[in-house]
């Protein structure tokens, strides 16, 4: 072998990898070009859109003129800003409806659920979440039907209950139907969570457990000692998911259309009124943006989670 | 182990309690156990007498039924294939490539996604169809759906093939294999699992979806089950109850004997935000 | 069969440098174990070598050819992975035969060519089953016979044996000494155990933070280790380490530490020239080299007795010489040893070996 110290030309020292960056470029163009039309792009149009006076119809519709920030303050007018119908009653009304649902709702009873089917018995544990998922799985047209019958004034389910129990039946759609999409949600969703801190549970070695058997714990000092402290992270991660996932539902528009009288607008169906019934795309947009504010908010702070996660 | 007296009573009190709880989930659900199957149907909770398949027999009989139910499979299936081909490729690019950016590329993916909900960006998205001639074609609920289900389709079989050890492929190589083969070869077929969960996901989130078809389509002919189930009003607004049950169930059993597959095949192992 | 070249080569990943300035030269037909702690370097050495990692200078040579920056698939070599990695949907006969598959060899040719190799390592019987449906020491002979079904110029081993349990680790050893007899095949095998090592290698190089201390046959590497690190690393247990203060005495060396009692050492010109940096030198005697002696006897380390473990024929006796400085003894079994004994163990000086203080072997005389 020759030893001759030949001063090799400067090469460019590509680093092998299993897939050549070429080729990985090529494999990303396909999820690339589809995420940017569908995902990036609508992102910045509608901010766009948002300071035009576009419509669906009309003059507008295909010469919308630049309005500034006129969307904006339709909006947030003071003088209507809280009434029914407006864009503040349906972001209060989201408000509370995030609370009760998903951080009350969903999280508590999820967390209680994957609890408890930790140590039942396996048939107990398969057939009650056969149900939970059940509402969470099936097309949401068909559980908005379900609900609608479940709740029905005269014959529903739910009213037949009451009856055998001796108590006063309700049309709750129209009396209570800020509760009802409440409950609703909360029966819906439920199930993520309940499947997030089961696994989560899962996760922790049995013998913590038993070594708090050994100790002599009670069942709810296994929970609050053990169990909960370690699935904290768990917990963080389903409270962003659901809220953001609550934040954005549209669902209970099935159930109840919006109504009655905006009682169950949330801004989602707001958006989806404001811009599809009224064809004023331009005010529309407006919602998106504020709501993709929202969104970017819950995002950032579920990020920098999973970041620091991932640096330990 | 033998159980003490209060430790034998909290287990059936916790056993009660899951119980109970899985009861009240059946509820609302149990009316859809029976209604479709009974001639005379109504919104209460009644044991058909008799069982018939009547409700069924309408059903299919009613070819803009039928139709719907094609046009979701249609745009179930279109997007199925679009997201499982190219969110395989790019995980794929994500987890064994190492080009430059990528964690960032990861990261604003990862940001927009959550960021750009249907609900929120329903205008824009209504505008880029309407612009690109697209509107009221199964193309355009497709795309949409793809676009959309992507990045969280992409996120979970990165983490799926980031979990697979890169042996697999470095020994196919040393062993003699281009990266195609060792690709096709090797790679494909173990990432299969992670394939089949996430074309699952997607397959039942559009096919269950309402918000998307609703907003980009017109024409009766091109319409989902989703949409047309609310053809099962009569004019006054009050539903046919019998059809509306029996396709409601036609309807959600693709769903069901989808989630039944995956639990048989994966024993329903969790995978991160499943379902968006 | 071909030799394998390392010029000055480096790895850096960001500020750590995996390997550092490596150079080295194993033979055809050699069998060259890259022992050390994890973290070493070992595994990254052996991943340049086959391609899957491309070094940030230097160059390798398979055969004379340089292959530095050759894909994987165009170096011709063998690799058995520490994880197996046997593809989990194909059975073993298209495991075993899909080199051939993409070398072109047509089904039968390279089902029959399978099934002589897993012939060969006794599990012929189970072509047809999946990897996930045999036991872990017939996944080890599988990956091994996936590497063995082709001729390869060079074959690499990163820890195959670490997954099995001891009894078949020792089985499946005794099987690659022997392959590698019959075969006489070029082999580079990483390994973090000293035994293994030992047992397999015509050389062993010993590697420490990304360099190579030390490059070896294994008897060379026993008797003359060439750092602390080194007489620490082999042997089972480790040599003993007394740390002692030199000192020239009457044209001898003397040495002094807690316990220790020993005659005057041999003076060396090596010895002076440590002596004139530093008076801490380390004293090194093997566990097998110890014995009960007299107290006050000469060439005796004195201390209390820490532990007396029976291994049958043997025990290991250790004594506590404080601050946790151990000194262990490999001694035929003697029932008459109690722990509240204080013992003396002693050496013959010829089997004392001297480290300056910068933990360098200080050549015996004659070395």
């Amino acid at each position: 072998m020759t030893t001759e110290p030949v001063p090799s030309p400067p090469k460019k020292v590509r680093n092998f990898a299993l897939l050549s960056n070429r080729a990985g470029a090529a494999f990303l163009t396909p999820a690339g070009l589809l995420v940017s039309v569908f995902v990036i792009v609508p992102f910045f149009w509608v901010i766009f859109v948002s300071f035009t006076n576009r419509t669906l119809l009309g003059r507008t519709a295909l010469n919308p003129e630049f309005v500034g920030l006129a969307n904006y303050f339709s909006l947030f007018d003071p003088a209507t800003f809280f009434q029914r119908g407006q864009f503040g009653f349906s972001l209060i009304l989201t408000t509370q409806f995030v609370l009760a649902s998903a951080l009350l709702g969903q999280a508590l009873l999820g967390l209680l659920l994957a609890w408890l089917i930790q140590t039942v018995p396996p048939w107990v544990k398969r057939i009650t979440e056969t149900f939970v998922i059940a509402a969470w799985i099936l097309p949401e047209v068909v559980i908005g039907f379900a609900w609608f019958a479940f709740l029905d004034r005269d014959q529903g389910t739910l009213n037949m209950l009451l009856e055998g129990f001796g108590l006063p039946p309700g049309d709750f759609l129209l009396q209570q139907p800020f509760w009802v999409i409440v409950v609703f949600n909360t029966w819906r969703g439920a199930a993520f969570s309940m499947m997030l801190f089961n696994s989560a549970f899962s996760s922790i070695p049995p013998s913590y457990f038993q070594a708090a058997d050994v100790a002599g714990a009670s069942s709810w000092q296994k929970f609050r000692d053990i169990g909960l402290p370690l699935i904290r992270g768990h917990i963080v991660t389903d409270l962003i998911l659901i809220t953001m996932w609550t934040f954005n539902t549209f669902t209970p528009f099935l159930l109840t259309n919006g109504g009655p009288s905006y009682r169950t607008e949330l801004v989602s169906i707001y958006n989806y009124r404001v811009a599809f019934q009224d064809f004023q795309f331009g005010k529309g947009a407006a919602v998106g943006v504020i709501m993709m504010l929202i969104n970017l908010a819950f995002a950032l702070v579920y990020l920098s989670i999973g970041r620091k996660k991932k640096v330990r | 182990m033998k159980l003490t007296i209060p430790a034998f009573v909290g287990r059936i009190a916790f056993s009660a309690l899951a119980a109970l709880i899985g009861a009240i989930f059946a509820l609302p659900l149990l009316w859809f156990l029976f209604a479709p199957f009974n001639a005379r149907a109504e919104l209460g909770l009644a044991l058909p007498d008799p069982w018939t398949l009547n409700n069924f027999v309408t059903v299919f009989g009613n070819s803009y039924a039928v139709q719907a139910l094609w046009n979701s499979f249609i745009q179930a299936a279109g997007g199925v294939i679009l997201v499982g081909a190219a969110a395989t490729l790019a995980a794929y690019a994500l987890s064994r490539s190492s080009i430059p950016g990528k964690s960032a590329v990861t990261y604003i993916l990862l940001l927009f996604s959550s960021v750009v909900s249907g609900s929120a960006a329903m205008v824009p998205i209504f505008l880029i169809i309407s612009a690109a001639g697209l509107m009221d074609t199964h193309i355009a609920v497709i795309l949409t759906f793809a676009g959309g289900l992507l990045p969280t389709a992409m996120f979970i079989l990165r983490d799926f093939i980031d979990s697979i050890p890169k042996s697999y492929e470095e020994s196919a190589m040393v062993a003699g294999a281009s990266p195609v083969q060792a690709f096709f070869d090797v790679a494909l077929p173990v990432i299969r699992p992670g394939i089949v969960v996430v074309v699952v996901w997607a397959f039942v989130n559009i096919w269950g979806s309402f918000l998307i078809p609703f907003i980009l389509l017109r024409s009766d002919s091109n319409m989902p089950a989703s949409v047309a189930i609310y053809s099962f009003y009569s004019e006054a607004g009050t539903p046919i109850v019998t059809l509306l049950a029996a396709y409601s169930l036609i309807y959600s059993l693709p769903v069901i004997a989808l989630y039944l597959f995956v639990s048989w095949k994966f024993g329903f192992r969790f995978f991160g935000g499943i379902k968006a | 069969m071909a030799s394998v070249e390392f010029k000055n080569v480096t790895k850096s990943f960001g500020e750590f440098k995996a390997v550092a300035d490596v150079s080295f030269d194993i033979g055809d037909g050699e069998f060259v174990c890259l022992l050390g702690p994890s973290g070493c370097g070992k595994t990254t050495s052996l991943r340049m070598m086959a391609g899957l990692e491309t070094p940030t200078s230097g160059q390798i040579f398979i055969g004379g050819q340089e292959v530095t920056h050759l894909h994987p698939k165009d170096r011709n070599i063998a690799m058995v992975f520490q994880d197996y990695a046997l593809y989990p949907h194909m059975n073993l006969a298209d495991n075993i035969a899909y080199p051939l598959k993409v070398r072109g060899e047509a089904v039968a040719a390279r089902h029959g060519r399978a099934k002589e190799v897993a012939d060969v390592l006794k599990i012929g019987h189970l072509m047809d089953r999946l990897p996930s449906q045999i036991s872990g020491g017939q996944q080890q002979r599988t990956s091994l016979a996936r590497a063995l079904v082709y001729p390869a110029k060079v074959y690499l081993f990163d820890e195959p044996l670490s997954n099995l349990d001891a009894k078949l680790r020792l089985e499946a050893r005794g099987f690659l000494n022997h392959l590698q007899r019959d075969m006489g095949m070029t082999a580079v095998y990483v390994t973090h155990d000293q035994a293994e090592a030992m047992a397999l290698a015509t050389r062993i190089a010993v590697m420490d933070h990304g360099h190579i201390v030390q490059f070896a046959s294994p008897i060379e590497i026993y008797r003359r280790p060439a750092t602390t690190f080194v007489a620490n690393f082999v042997g089972n247990p480790p040599m003993n380490l007394v740390e002692a203060e030199g000192a020239q005495v009457d044209g001898k060396l003397a040495l002094k530490a807690e316990g220790l009692t020993i005659a005057g050492l041999a003076m060396t010109d090596a010895i002076g020239k440590a002596l004139a940096t530093s008076n801490k030198l380390t004293l090194g005697v093997r566990p097998e080299h110890l014995g009960i002696a007299q107290t006050g006897a000469a060439n005796t380390i004195t201390a209390p007795l820490f532990a007396n473990e029976n291994m049958g024929p043997e025990s290991l006796v250790t004594l506590d010489r404080g601050d946790s400085a151990r000194v262990t003894a490999r001694i035929f079994t003697d029932d008459h040893l109690d722990l509240s004994q204080v013992v003396t163990l002693g050496f013959s000086a010829e089997h004392v070996h001297l480290f300056d203080s910068t933990g360098k072997r200080i050549p015996a005389l004659g070395e």
